[in-house]
């Protein structure tokens, strides 16, 4: 007997709050508008642990169905809810990082005019995304899908008097949209030749076919369309450009969406696909080279970035090529695992950031940090946990998942672990870069260096925030940062791969799900050189004589971490000047890294330029204003003088109007004769 | 050359006589006094055709009554002569040869069919007593109901014509 | 015999110089006389089709005829008389009040 879960809880609960903050929260108190949010939030994540505690009773998968949506001839869609452990996974990271930052939030935002309005976007976001996780078919995930990406251009805008962040919304959900379009025509093609668009039956429709090693058919298509619409929801190559921008939203936007969840989506559904891109291989393949050059594409410009949340932004873009990487691969496990780390240490970085910036008054500019160590200590002491995470510092989380999918692209191409390796040497330097320059060093600000003095500031940047002098951030806003460092360190422990003898058991728990049912393909997931019996415990377990070699291999790439630390000092602490120097020496390379490669100016002239040109001079000019006004206006004018020559008729005399009439009479008799009538 | 013909061709030369002097004519006088003449013309033409109800008719109605009370609208008004304008002299410059255009045209088109139908001199002889037979038996509706109109006509006449201050004294009275 | 087109021929030119006078001439009185020249004018082309015909009732219609034009005239010239008082003219180019 199935239990019934009630999984629609999860959803609807945070959907509730954002109703209720939304409607009336402009006219309740501050208190009111917390309570909701924080309830209701705090409710689903609840309601998430609660499942998972029962997880190991019920059968799996497990589908729970609400009603019915779409009934159109063969093909249906309903609202109907699927968990499996890679759900679960999603479900407690969403839910989990969700309720912290909600939390975070409350302290953070506390001064804004429109504190009720962000916690009912908050909410509205959680919603989507839940849906989005927990959805049993393509369509109502796309649902979700969309959702996140109109919470995201809220949140993004959410300052929306101001030019820049109302831009970066508007820039986010188009290029966003450009992605959705991808994914919409592989759903089209879903239905076309499955005719449904549950997972459960697409899978069962797929599961007999034979991988397309052509690099051609359906399934790469599809696959293919799929990777369009994760690029734009996880900000790859191409479509990465609206990641940068968004960090005009408020922080904690910043570390739920664009960190920890929403563009996590697009790996979670690649790895929902898997069974369609393990039968297309190209397609796969397409999926890790664009991870794969993403990932260091945006670390070399993180390096060069000054705004701490622009660092981050690129360094978001680079993790996501990993985790794609890591699917491209076929290891969708270890890219899941990633996701989760990732969501702990980026979620982290992002808080942490946003109280510095709050404890500077609002200044996001490194160059003019420093020396903050002292000044607030928790907070440093937090943004260092998540720092070493990423840097992949062993020990910590970071190190368990970016090894494990080191590990595993090395099986599938050396060219890969070398781009990644240096990867994670460049972020483990700009990450350091970001903790010298923001932490030590002397203060190089303007906000009121004496902490605890509340004195006069000179100059006010801040517009969230009314006190002048760095000070600590309220409990409320560390709390969650304390939480999340934890997280930070012990939360790859559940992953511990078999070389360092752990069992992985993220991976075993992860099994059921990447199994795939054609035993063929799953020597993709194992070791080279090992079979496959039946009775074999877990995909992912390296066998016993590759363990040395992986050893080796972490080995490098805690030096390729340690080394770039040691840069980082060098570069930031040791000599300060010599940035500047090696700067003027690659002059031209350090000023195309610094402007982003010049990508969005591209993107402008090739595509928005022309679009906009196009749009003003065919579309408005000439079809709106030429044609369809000119033909309304004319036809009006044409009216006017027709009828202003014909009023002439009326001239009030009578002599004229005798005249029409004879005129008129003959005309009609002449015409009658000439039809013959009465011959 | 029978004698019907050449009464008809009388008549018809005083009828069109008196038409065209009725154009030609400025004073409004001498216009009613020709029209006169044409309705005397056309008495002629319908003895001719063995109407003679019609032709009394048209002597005791038409000439005798319509056209004097024209005569007597026109001594009342004191109507004077048109005056000579560039729009009339135009009007003579362009009509009368259009008008001749125009009716040698529907001469010619008539006179095509001359051989289809004749009239002999009183082939129907329409005696009162055949046409009030008529009146009262087919046309008995009609007949009624142009005497309301008859008497509607009156009333409007009445009513147009009067003097306004008459109506007032009579108010104040 | 006179042929029925000669009456015809007769009764049109009447007709036709009617129309000539109710759009050429200016009095008003004298444009009312050609309005009355014009159904004299379908008078006779009516007789003449009821001798054609040998059927009666075209002789009837024209005392139908006779009747309205004598009503016409009645109300008409009233209609004259009371805009003479009012306009104090005759000419028709001058009662032009409902010109656009």
């Amino acid at each position: 007997m199935t239990p019934n879960l009630n999984l629609w809880l999860i959803p609807i609960l945070p959907l509730a709050g954002a109703a209720l903050n939304g409607l009336w929260g402009r006219r309740s108190s501050r208190q009111a508008v917390t309570t909701v949010a924080l309830v209701f939030s705090g409710a689903a994540f609840a309601m998430a642990l609660w499942v998972a505690a029962r997880f190991s009773s019920i059968p799996l998968p497990y589908q729970e169905f609400l009603a019915h949506w779409i009934r159109s001839g063969t093909f249906g869609a309903d609202f109907a809810f699927y968990l499996d452990q890679l759900s679960l996974v999603m479900l407690l990271v969403v839910t989990g990082v969700g309720f912290l930052i909600h939390i975070y939030s409350v302290g953070y935002m506390w001064d804004d005019p429109s504190y009720y309005r962000f916690f009912a976007y908050l909410n509205l976001f959680m919603f989507f995304m839940l849906t989005l996780v927990l959805a049993n078919n393509y369509l109502l995930m796309f649902i979700g899908w969309e959702g996140v990406g109109l919470a995201s251009y809220l949140l993004i805008g959410f300052w929306f008097t101001k030019d820049s962040a109302a831009s970066a919304g508007k820039k986010a959900f188009i290029v966003n949209r450009i992605g959705d379009f991808g994914f919409l025509i592989s759903l089209f093609l879903l239905i076309q030749h499955f005719g449904s668009l549950t997972f459960e039956q697409v899978f069962h429709s797929i599961a007999p076919m034979s991988p397309e090693t052509a690099g051609a058919g359906v399934l790469t298509a599809v696959g293919l369309l799929l990777m369009v619409g994760a690029c734009g929801k996880s900000a790859q190559i191409p479509l990465y450009v609206w990641l940068p921008d968004a960090m005009e939203g408020p922080t904690p936007v910043s570390a739920l969406i664009h960190a920890a969840t929403m563009v996590t989506a697009g790996v979670y559904m690649v790895a929902r696909s898997h069974v369609i891109f393990e039968r297309a291989p190209m397609a796969l393949t397409v999926v890790a080279v664009i991870g794969t050059l993403t990932a260091f594409f945006a670390a070399t410009i993180g390096m060069a970035q000054t705004d701490i949340k622009k660092v981050l932004a690129y360094s978001t873009v680079s993790q996501l090529g990993y985790m794609f990487m890591a699917c491209g691969v076929g290891a969708f496990s270890a890219g899941i695992f990633h996701l989760m780390t990732h969501a702990f240490f980026k979620g982290l970085l992002f808080l942490a950031a946003g109280s510095v910036i709050h404890a500077v008054g609002g200044e996001q500019d490194m160059r003019k940090m420093g020396g903050l160590r002292t000044k607030i200590p928790l907070t440093f002491w937090t943004m260092t946990a998540g720092t070493l995470a990423i840097a992949g510092i062993p020990g910590l989380a970071g190190f368990f998942s970016k090894d494990e999918i080191l590990w595993r692209v090395y099986q599938a191409s050396w060219i890969y672990w070398v781009v990644g390796i240096v990867t994670a040497f460049l972020t483990s330097f700009y990450m350091f870069r970001l903790w010298f320059l923001t932490f030590f060093g002397e203060y190089r600000g303007d906000a009121d260096g004496t902490a605890g003095e509340h004195g006069h500031a000179a100059h006010h940047a801040d517009r969230r925030h009314g006190h002048a002098a760095i000070h600590e951030s309220p409990p409320v806003m560390l709390a969650p940062l304390a939480i999340l460092a934890i997280l930070s360190v012990v939360g790859g422990y559940v992953g511990v791969p078999g070389s360092l003898g752990g069992g992985n058991r993220f991976d075993k728990f992860l099994d059921p799900v990447f199994r795939s049912t054609t035993p063929a393909l799953n020597t993709q997931h194992n070791a080279p050189g090992e079979t496959n019996p039946p009775e074999q415990q877990t995909e992912g377990t390296e066998p016993q004589t590759s363990h040395a070699t992986e050893l080796v291999f972490t080995g490098i790439s805690v030096a390729a971490a340690v080394l770039g630390f040691g840069l980082a000092w060098t570069f930031y602490y040791r000599d300060p000047q010599l940035p500047e120097r090696v700067a003027t020496d690659l002059d031209g390379l350090y000023d195309a890294v610094v402007h982003k490669y010049y990508i969005d100016e591209l993107y402008g002239e090739v595509f928005v330029k022309p679009l906009v040109e196009g749009s003003t001079r065919i579309l408005w000019q000439g079809v709106d204003q030429n044609l369809i006004d000119g033909t309304v206006n004319n036809s009006a004018q044409a009216a006017r003088h027709v009828s202003d020559e014909t009023r002439h008729m009326q001239s009030g005399n009578l002599r004229s109007y005798a005249g029409w009439i004879a005129a008129g009479s003959a005309a009609i008799i002449a015409f009658m004769i000439w039809m013959g009538v009465g011959q | 050359m029978s004698l019907h013909l050449i009464l008809f061709l009388t008549f018809g030369a005083v009828c069109v006589a008196g038409a065209v002097n009725l154009l030609a004519q400025r004073h409004p006088i001498n216009s009613a006094l020709s029209l006169i003449a044409v309705m005397g013309a056309l008495a002629g033409e319908y003895l001719l055709l063995g109407a003679e109800f019609v032709a009394a008719i048209q002597l005791i109605v038409y000439a005798g009554a319509i056209m004097v009370l024209f005569v007597f609208t026109i001594m009342l008004l004191n109507a004077g002569e048109e005056e000579r304008t560039k729009g009339s002299r135009v009007a003579i410059l362009l009509g009368v040869p259009g008008m001749l255009i125009g009716g040698t045209l529907v001469a010619w088109v008539l006179l095509r069919h001359s051989g289809t139908g004749s009239a002999p001199v009183g082939a129907l002889l329409g005696d009162p007593k055949m046409i009030g037979q008529l009146l009262f038996h087919e046309f008995l509706l009609p007949f009624e109901v142009t005497s309301i109109l008859i008497l509607i006509a009156i009333m409007g006449a009445v009513v147009l014509a009067t003097k306004p201050e008459a109506t007032e004294k009579r108010k104040a009275r | 015999m006179v042929p029925l087109s000669y009456y015809l021929l007769l009764s049109s030119i009447l007709f036709a110089c009617g129309v000539a006078g109710f759009l050429i001439k200016r009095n008003i009185i004298t444009i009312f006389m050609s309005i009355e020249l014009m159904l004299n004018g379908v008078n006779l082309s009516f007789v003449a089709f009821a001798a054609h015909w040998h059927r009666l009732s075209g002789q009837v219609f024209v005392f139908f005829v006779m009747v309205v034009a004598a009503a016409e005239a009645a109300v008409g010239l009233a209609i004259i008389i009371s805009v003479y008082r009012t306009r104090e003219t005759l000419n028709v180019d001058q009662v032009n009040l409902l010109k656009l």
